[in-house]
Parts: structure tokens; sequence; C-alpha cells
């Protein structure tokens, strides 16, 4: 193709025309037509997606409708509902979905407390350089692995730990291993998850916002209830999805601080490893992922997924 | 803002909708392979041995097959290696039901398998009747370990003695006054030890509540802790849920086990002797053997029922029950060695007497870990026993 260029105007300069390739062409091509372009840009990521979450979803949800032949452990491929209907029905699987939901939820609660006025301090109070030193502190853990953060916990809480230690002079004592152990060990490992969220939306807050909200007589608390927090709720709420779906699949911290308790986490554990009943694992496995589906339709419901 | 105008939105979502049916598909297609499973008359045992294969891979517990990579000090298998030209490949496994899922893939010759899985392994086809005739140092192995309910069916044995121990009972002394003599300090008067109880976590801990019910509640007519009807099992799963409120963790970690007694968050229940030979200097802690007796493990290697290298197979059993490489293999796990002459070979003399090996009074205290199966183990042919998927139930149940 040679382009015909008869009347260029005097005085800019010449621009050769460039080579005709094929790449040239096909970029001509794709940049005439947008909507080809982008489905050739997303297709690739999507399939992934598709077979990464829909795919391994779809697994578990047909392996949940299978059995397994207590006698030899094969899986046998016969389509039932029993698996679903005994987590469903049974006691035991009730008492556990509603201890590992309140776990969650204290946690998050936990979590967010603790993070609020950290990431209030970070965003508007401390200086620039004060700023960078805190991200960088709050980050520090999140280099440590996980098991050693919870193993400490456990050395921490035990009963001739620091913590007894400490709190022994005024009256107090260690928790032991438990539930309450479990909250503290899993507000901490979650707690860089919920500030950096909350930080980074303090930091979209102008501080002009504040002052005029001063200026117009609002007190301290009022600026925070009226302009602050409804600013930043929607990273509160991101921050909440973290520690939420984090706390809700976990089943190591509670089997290292949680004494004699267990989580769902350990249920589908134990039937995986132990008891090498895959399905019912699956079946057990679609409670926290309904769990968290309504946790973020909810979410969706009060619009905070939309200014995110 | 939202950009995408409802038609797109439509759009992708059919296309994404597409996807997951495609995958859905494509995963019913690859599910409907069923894996071919024959019968526990499947394999036969050999009469006589070829020459080796020049390979066999293994399966075992951690500690059990050690050439050295962790430890330069710790290497039996390349004498085996070079004694035999068998070249080993080992993988470790965790749990025994994790043992129990490998085998069936049909890749490994030999499996180290422990009581709670040897008879399910002997049910599902995966190992083949061992024929003790082909191993010449099988006559050095303690005559109580052998043709037990855990390596044999009918008389037939399905493997070679490795190594056993018991689960114990551990007390810190000065927590626990008077020195224990009975399990009832973690049964029935475990209230004055709440949350410093300690249990194994596993199903097959129910059989040590079922030994306890042997002697305390005889009218339950309970003979073997691992073969329980449904109304015995309640009793023992009822006794275990006394338990509960009292126990302050299970374990399945020993180190896990080791660091709790240390700090005194535990103070009494089930334990390994290895666990209290690992105990800091200092710890005051002891172990006893409790008037009901004790529970236990005893392993055995057996040969998986595909196997690939047979007379290599055959040359690990008969070079593993050797007295040296018996001796090194134990010492190193911290169990009672399965060949009499063992103890003549551990780098530490004490090692046999802390392990009371060969103390046939002491092992006839032990209740063995048996698969329990719906076919009593204790012969009763009149009532249907409950299996081990029922005691999997039943422990989740007590954890709650």
């Amino acid at each position: 193709m040679t382009v015909d260029t008869p009347t260029r105007p005097v005085g800019r300069p010449i621009v050769p025309a460039p080579r005709d390739t094929v790449a040239r062409r096909g970029s001509v091509f794709l940049s005439r037509h947008p909507r080809l372009r982008l489905s050739l840009l997303l297709s690739a990521p999507m399939f992934w997606l598709g077979l990464v979450y829909i795919a391994a979803l779809a697994a578990l949800l047909i392996t949940a409708l299978w059995t397994v032949d207590t006698f030899t452990g094969t899986i046998s491929q016969t389509w039932t509902l029993d698996n679903i209907i005994a987590v469903l029905t049974g006691s035991l699987y009730q008492t556990v979905t509603l201890r590992t939901v309140g776990v969650a939820l204290l946690v998050t609660l936990v979590d967010i407390l603790i993070a609020l006025p950290i990431a209030f301090f970070m965003a508007k109070v401390a200086s620039a350089r004060l700023q960078r030193v805190l991200v960088i502190a709050v980050l520090m853990p999140l280099w440590a692995s996980y098991l050693v953060k919870a193993y400490a916990w456990r050395s921490v809480l035990s009963r001739d730990g620091i913590f007894e230690w400490l709190v022994a002079p005024f009256g107090g004592q260690t928790p032991g291993y438990g539930l309450p152990a479990t909250i503290i060990t899993l507000s901490y490992l979650w707690l860089p998850y919920v500030i950096l969220p909350i930080y980074a939306g303090l930091e979209r807050v102008p501080d002009s916002l504040l002052e005029a909200s001063g200026d117009l007589g609002g007190k301290t608390w009022s600026t925070l209830r009226l302009v602050v927090l409804p600013m930043i709720w929607p990273a509160i709420i991101a921050g909440s999805i973290f520690s939420f779906s984090l706390s809700l699949g976990d089943y190591i911290t509670v089997n290292i601080v949680g004494g004699a308790n267990q989580m769902l986490g350990n249920l589908v554990y134990t039937n995986v490893g132990a008891a090498n009943n895959l399905p019912l694992a699956a079946a057990i496995a679609l409670i926290p992922i309904v769990i968290i589906f309504a946790y973020l339709a909810a979410v969706r419901r009060t619009g905070a997924l939309d200014n995110l | 803002m939202n950009r995408s105008t409802p038609l797109r939105r439509t759009k992708t979502s059919a296309a994404l909708a597409g996807l997951a049916i495609l995958s859905v598909a494509l995963l019913t297609a690859c599910g409907t392979t069923s894996a071919g499973n024959g019968g526990s008359t499947g394999a036969k045992a050999p009469t006589k041995l070829g020459t080796n294969e020049g390979a066999v891979s293994i399966l075992a517990w951690p500690g059990y097959v050690e050439d050295g990579s962790n430890d330069p000090a710790v290497d039996w298998v390349s004498a085996f290696q070079d004694e035999t030209g068998c070249k080993v490949t080992s993988k470790t496994y965790g749990t025994s039901d994790e043992a129990f899922n490998l085998m069936k893939t049909g890749d490994y010759d030999l499996v180290a398998a422990s009581g709670d899985a040897s008879l399910r392994l002997v049910a599902a086809g995966d190992v083949a009747p061992v024929n003790t005739d082909l191993i010449p140092n099988y006559a050095g192995v303690y005559d109580f370990l052998k043709l037990q309910a855990w390596n044999s069916v009918d008389g037939v044995s399905y493997g070679v003695p490795h190594g056993y121990g018991a689960n114990l009972l551990m007390y810190k002394t000065d927590a626990v006054t008077p020195a224990p003599t009975s399990w009832n300090v973690v049964f029935d008067k475990s209230s004055a030890y709440k949350g410093k109880v300690t249990a194994y976590d596993s199903p097959i801990y129910i059989a040590d509540a079922a030994m306890y019910l042997m002697s305390h509640q005889p009218d339950l007519g309970i003979k073997n802790p691992y073969a329980l009807d449904e109304k015995q099992l309640a009793a023992a799963v009822d006794l275990l849920k006394v338990q509960r409120p009292n126990i302050g963790e299970y374990w399945s970690d020993y180190l896990k086990s080791i660091q709790a007694f240390e700090t005194g968050d535990t103070v009494v229940g089930t334990t390994w002797q290895v666990i209290r030979n690992s105990l800091a200097p200092g710890t005051k802690a002891e172990v006893v053997v409790p008037s009901e007796g004790v529970t236990g493990w005893s392993d055995t290697w057996m040969v998986g029922s595909k196997a690939k290298n047979p007379n290599c197979a055959y040359a690990w059993l008969n070079y593993i029950s050797s007295p040296k490489a018996n001796a090194q293999a134990t010492e190193y796990f911290g169990e009672a060695p399965s060949n009499q002459k063992a103890c003549d070979f551990m780098s530490n003399p004490d090692q046999c007497s802390l392990f009371h090996a060969g103390d046939a009074d002491y092992a006839s205290k032990i209740w063995y870990w048996t698969t329990p199966i719906a076919t009593c183990v204790d012969g009763r042919t009149d009532v249907k026993c409950t299996d081990y998927a029922a005691w999997t139930t039943a422990w989740q149940e007590i954890k709650g």
C-alpha cells in the first residue's frame, strides 16, 4: 500500500511513510476495531480466571455430589445430595459454622477498631517522613512467615509466657489456648490488610474538608462521624472483606493456639486427610463460600463497592 | 462510574456462562474415569526371587528411609544400595490416610504402614501377601510381633515388623499428685486438671477410651478396643465427651506436645516415649503404664500389589530387618526395634531399655493400633462392628 500525499503543507518536517509490514497492518486493523482489541487483550486472563476460579468452584460443587466407599476409600461417582444434607442438618456443622463466623466477625471488629486510629494518625497527623516509616512498620510483619507469627503467639500466650508475666502484677492471667487466643492471633495476622485500605481511604479525604467542618463549628467527634466516616466507609468495608474472609478459611492458627477448638477449615482438613472423605470435605467447603457470597451481596447493597 | 452498557454486560456474562459450562463439561468428561480396584484376593506372594531390578520406590513415615540427605550422619540407604544395586527413591507421608491414598497410585513397591492403615491397604487390594521364607532376617524378629492382627489376615503374613511403641500416660510430677496409676486422671477425674489435659488427635484415640471401659465397665463386654459395636462405640464416645471440656488441646504434632509439657500448659495426658525423652532437662515429668494397659503402634513393611520391582522390594525387607539397619532406623525415630539383636547395634546403649525393647511382658500390655473394620477383629460374628469411617465421624462430633 502506498500512501499518496500530493499536497503536503510547506514548512512541516517530512515524516517518511511507515514501512508496510504485516505487524503494521495488524495494528492498523486493531486500532480500527476497538472491540476486537479489547477481547484479544482480555481473553487470556479471562480464560485463566475461568480455569482457576470457576472451574475450581465447579469441581468443588461436583465433588460434593459424589460419595466415598468407606471400605476401599475410592470415590464412587453416583450423584447424591447426602453430603449437602448432612452438612446442612448436622448439629456439628451448625455449631462449628457459628463458631467460625463468630470468630471471623470478632476478628474483623477488633482489626477495624485498632486500624482506624493508626490509619488516621498515619494519614493526617504524622509528618511525611514519619508516614513512610509507619507504612514500612505496618508492612514489616508481612515479611515474616505466617507460621512463625502463629507459633510466636503460642509462646506469648503460654502459661509461662510473656503475656502472663506482663499482666500477673495486676492480677491478670493469660487467656491460655482457646478461642480468645485464636481471635488475638488472627487479629494480629490480618491487621496490615485492614490498616492499608483504611489508610489509603483517609489519604483521599482532603484536609480542607476537616478544616471546613471545624470552621462551621463541628466538634472533633461530629467531624469524624459526619465527614470522615462516610468518606472512608468503602475503605473500611474493603479491609473487613480481607479480615473476614481470611479468618473464615483459617485452620492453622486455631490448630496452633486454639486449644481443642475446631473451625470450618479444620473439618475440611480432617475430612480430606484423616477421614479420606473428599466429597464431604467439598460439601463443608461450600459453607464459607456461601457465607462470603452473602457477605459480599450485603456489602453491595450498602453501595460501598461502587466507590472503590 | 459504570462504563459498560447493559448490552455489553449481558454479552460478557453470557460468555462467562459459556466458559463455565464448557469447563463443567470438560470436568465431567474427565470425571468418568473410574479407579480400577481389585479385591484382597488379587496379588499372590512370590515363591522364589529373581535378580534385582536395580531400583525400588518406597513410601514411609519421615525418618524411616534416610540416605544422609537430611543429616549426613544418618544414612542406612547407601549401604543397601551398594549391597544390592537397587537404587532407592523414597517419599514420606504425614498421616496413615495420606499413605493409604498414595498407595492407590500403584507407584510404590514398598510402604511402611502403621496398624491403622495396614488392614485397609489389604482390604483395598493395594498390598500383596509376603512370603517370609524369602527373608532370612525375618527369623530374628521378635515372635510376639509376627502374624498379628495388624500385619496378617487369616494367618497369611502381609509384611515384616519394623518397630513398635506405646501410647503412655505422662504427667507433671509437680502438678499431678499422687502419681497416677490409672487412666482415670484423663477420664473420670480429669476435671481436677481442667484445661491442662491432652489427648492424641485422631479417631484411633477412641480405642484408648474403649480400653479404659474394658476394665471400668466390664458389662459392656468390650474384648478388643478396636472391635466396637454401636453400643460400645456410643459408650466410648460418651466417655470422651465427658473428657472434652477438660482438654486443653489435642496433639498430633509431637513437637507441639513437647512444648506444652515444658511450659506447663499441659500437665497430664497421652504421650510417646520419644516425647518424654525429648523434654528439656529439668522438666518434672514422668511416664507410666497405667493399670488398664496402653494402646500402641507397630509398623509393618508391606509390598505393593502392583510393585514393579518385587525382587528389590524383598531385598529391602531383608535389609531393613537386619539387626544393624533395624537398630539405625528405630533409634533415629525413637521406638523399640523389631529385631532381637538390634540392641547390640544401638549407638546409645540405654536405647533398648528406654523403649522396653523385647520386653514381652511390657509388649503384651499394648493394644496395637488396628484399623476398625465392619468385621469385628475380636472374632465376634453375631454383630457388625463400627468401621473407621464411623470412628472418624464420632471423633469430629466429640471435638465439636
